[in-house]
């Protein structure tokens, strides 16, 4: 996409909502943004309808900053909490049906792939554990084992948060929720083992507790899917309504459940190590010559 | 066909140009076309000529084939598979399509919902996408096929049905179609092979015209249709329809490319208030003016949404699909017996002719409705549609995969009321 798509016609630019002149004047399209940049300029999301202190929704404007090319970037998402912020976004978003994230997902990248030959168009799918350890599963792993070339994303609040605090597949055993009244029977999905398994290139897991890592991660991601195999992205994203947790402490629980079970981890296949280390290489060279050349 | 109709229907052909129906040739230079395989090597033609004006040659081959014919010169972006009785052979044959290079994608789906699902992604993505299904199978992906019209997602549908209900079986009956009838989008049932080549590619182009912007399927009965050999007349296989022209719909593309860039093209309007539910209420209606719209192209491709045999008979059968081939039979029998006795045969289940048959059976004192299912939802349409509903006789029905012997039609014929 060219900045000429959005900007406005001579004349019109007046009248358009000044929300809209920041995005096109001061907003994230066609530059990589930093994370350290963050209140200097317009974000693809800022206005949202999500509860206080909600740490998904911090992790998700994080996601915004991470995507490389985010005015080429299609994000598929399904019901839950996050699509209520992500809707809101300055990013093509695809609101489907229940769980169908990762085969919409596989329709649009090959589509894109189809039409656009010269140009990346990236999808990512930013979903909730519910959407795709449980109702979108048969579609997350198809992808995976097929090999489709884009990023998924787990919003993983242990919960179904948009519906009440229904137990998913991604909660803790034991824990009581409205539809586990004696305590959650199984373990808690192990989607990254799946992820693995399945020959994803590159999984990470993390918690919001470090903006830049987040940033980074998801570009990582989102690169790799590009050029060598589907990406997967865990991500703790607590609920502090359906887990009690007073909105000041958000951000202590999220470093204590990381500390606890949710550090950083990230796996890289070998295709995708190779490539992500002569991309490395690559930048590197590109920032000295633009450095010497003043 | 209408007045109305007649009137927006231009001469494609100039007599002055023979070669005014061609868009675009195929490489120019003949080593090139040497070289290349497939589509590549196609000229693409109005719509118009390949549906009603280009020279046929006549084949003997199976419905599954004249579905394969057909694709081959829809050029079809991405076809996407999933195998179940009967359809499996009918995508089978598309892939072999796109090994010969006629289509850009294919490839064999995880399931139902998720084929249905990526269908959705592969028409929001701008590109002209087909699938296939059968029974059950229609049964698993319809959360995904009922939300396409409301996505406004063209998309062709072959549905080749078969018995949905416990006991499992594979066997025809096309009680599948009434699953389709509420769901927003086209569906055509087809009455034979000939018909099976000829609505996929009419169902394409109706589907993506700007004002319809809807899903089309196209059911036909399987085994009947799709295993049985018949005569198929059919252009030649160097033409194919032009590509979907993804920026003249009712909806941006999720591409990127169309301003403005804030774009939740499936915003949530779950919100209890009266904007949300006059936006959905706004939304349906026009997911069913632009059916109305669809009549307009479907009358003109199909000649017509109905057809009708012995228009002055005081008896009318009203069927669709194989109903229709063993009515011919059956008007055939009547004839020789003396019995003054037509035939309607719908080609649009939806949109329903409702004014086409209202004008066709205004005169007839008794309707003859046989169906090949239990649950016989032709004639509750039918009855919906027209007046004096004591006309109609309700069956003869068949189902589980049963044919229908023309007996049971002459019977309801001479015996009912």
């Amino acid at each position: 996409m060219s900045l000429k798509t959005i900007e406005a016609a001579p004349g019109f630019k007046d009248y358009l909502p000044q929300e809209y002149k920041d995005l096109i004047d001061d907003g994230p399209f066609l530059k990589q943004r930093k994370v350290s940049e963050l209140g200097s300029f317009k974000e693809a999301i800022e206005e949202h309808p999500m509860c206080s202190g909600c740490a998904m929704t911090l992790f998700i404007r994080l996601v915004y900053v991470g995507l490389p090319s985010i005015e080429n970037t299609v994000i598929c998402g399904t019901a839950g909490c996050g699509r209520l912020a992500i809707s809101q976004g300055a990013v093509p978003f695809v609101y489907g049906n229940y769980g169908d994230t990762n085969a919409v997902a596989t329709g649009i990248k090959r589509g894109l792939d189809i039409r656009f030959k010269e140009q990346n168009k990236d999808v990512v799918v930013m979903a909730g554990d519910g959407g795709l350890a449980d109702i979108g599963f048969h579609a997350v792993m198809h992808s995976w084992f097929r090999k489709e070339k884009f990023t998924t994303i787990m919003l993983d609040n242990e919960v179904y948060g948009n519906t009440g605090g229904q137990d998913s597949g991604m909660t803790q055993k034991g824990m009581v929720m409205k539809m586990a009244p004696t305590g959650k029977k199984f373990e808690k999905m192990d989607m990254l083992g799946l992820a693995k398994t399945a020959g994803v290139a590159y999984t990470a897991r993390l918690a919001p507790t470090n903006p830049t890592r987040v940033a980074n991660t998801v570009r990582k991601a989102v690169l790799i899917a590009r050029e060598v195999g589907p990406t997967f992205i865990q991500a703790y994203t607590s609920c502090n309504i359906e887990y009690a947790i007073p909105t000041p402490k958000v951000m202590d629980d999220a470093r204590a459940v990381e500390k606890d079970r949710y550090q950083f981890v990230e796996y890289f296949s070998d295709e995708a190590k190779a490539y992500w280390d002569d991309s490395e290489k690559e930048r590197k060279r590109l920032r000295k010559a633009a450095k010497q050349s003043g | 066909m209408s007045e109305e109709v007649k009137e927006s229907t231009e001469p494609h052909v100039r007599k002055d140009d023979p070669r005014s129906h061609v868009l675009s040739d195929p490489a120019s230079k003949p080593e090139d076309i040497e070289e290349k395989k497939g589509a590549a090597a196609q000229r693409v033609v109005d719509p118009d000529y390949l549906f009603l004006e280009a020279p046929r040659e006549k084949e003997f081959i199976t419905g599954s084939e004249a579905a394969k014919e057909s694709i081959r010169r829809a050029n079809v972006d991405i076809a996407i598979a999933y195998p179940i009785t009967p359809q499996s052979e009918t995508m089978q044959q598309v892939g072999y399509l796109y090994a010969e290079g006629y289509i850009r994608d294919y490839y064999r789906g995880e399931e139902e919902i998720g084929v249905m699902s990526a269908v959705a992604g592969a028409s929001r993505a701008g590109v002209r996408v087909l699938t296939a299904t059968a029974g059950p199978g229609l049964m698993r992906g319809i959360e995904a096929i009922a939300a396409w019209p409301g996505g406004r997602l063209p998309s062709v549908l072959l549905v080749m049905c078969r018995v949905v209900n416990a006991p499992l079986a594979i066997q025809p009956d096309n009680v599948e179609i009434s699953y389709l009838l509420n769901a927003g989008g086209i569906v055509l049932h087809g009455e034979n092979q000939q018909d099976f080549y000829d609505y996929p590619l009419i169902a394409f182009m109706v589907s993506e015209k700007p004002e319809v912007s809807l899903p089309a399927a196209v059911a036909v009965d399987g085994f009947f249709v799709t295993h049985a050999r018949n005569w198929v007349s059919m252009p030649a296989e160097d033409l194919k329809l032009p590509m979907r022209d993804c920026y003249h719909e009712a909806v941006p593309m999720m591409d990127n490319e169309n301003p403005p860039i804030r774009i939740a093209r499936d915003a949530p309007i779950q919100k209890s208030n009266f904007i949300s539910y006059q936006m959905h209420a706004a939304w349906q209606q026009e997911i069913w003016a632009a059916q109305e719209r669809s009549k307009k192209w479907l009358s003109r491709w199909l000649r017509g949404l109905i057809e009708v045999v012995n228009p002055k008979a005081k008896t009318m059968i009203v069927a669709s699909g194989s109903a229709v081939s063993q009515s011919r039979e059956a008007v055939r029998q009547a004839t020789e017996r003396g019995l003054d006795v037509g035939l309607i045969k719908i080609k649009s289940i939806r949109p329903f002719p409702t004014q086409e048959l209202n004008e066709a059976l205004d005169h007839a004192e008794k309707i003859v409705v046989p169906e090949f299912n239990y649950i016989g939802w032709l004639s509750k349409e039918l009855k919906a549609a027209i007046d004096r509903t004591d006309r109609v006789f309700a069956g003869p029905r068949v189902y589980g995969g049963m044919t229908m012997p023309t007996e049971m039609i002459i019977d309801a014929i001479t015996n009912s009321k």
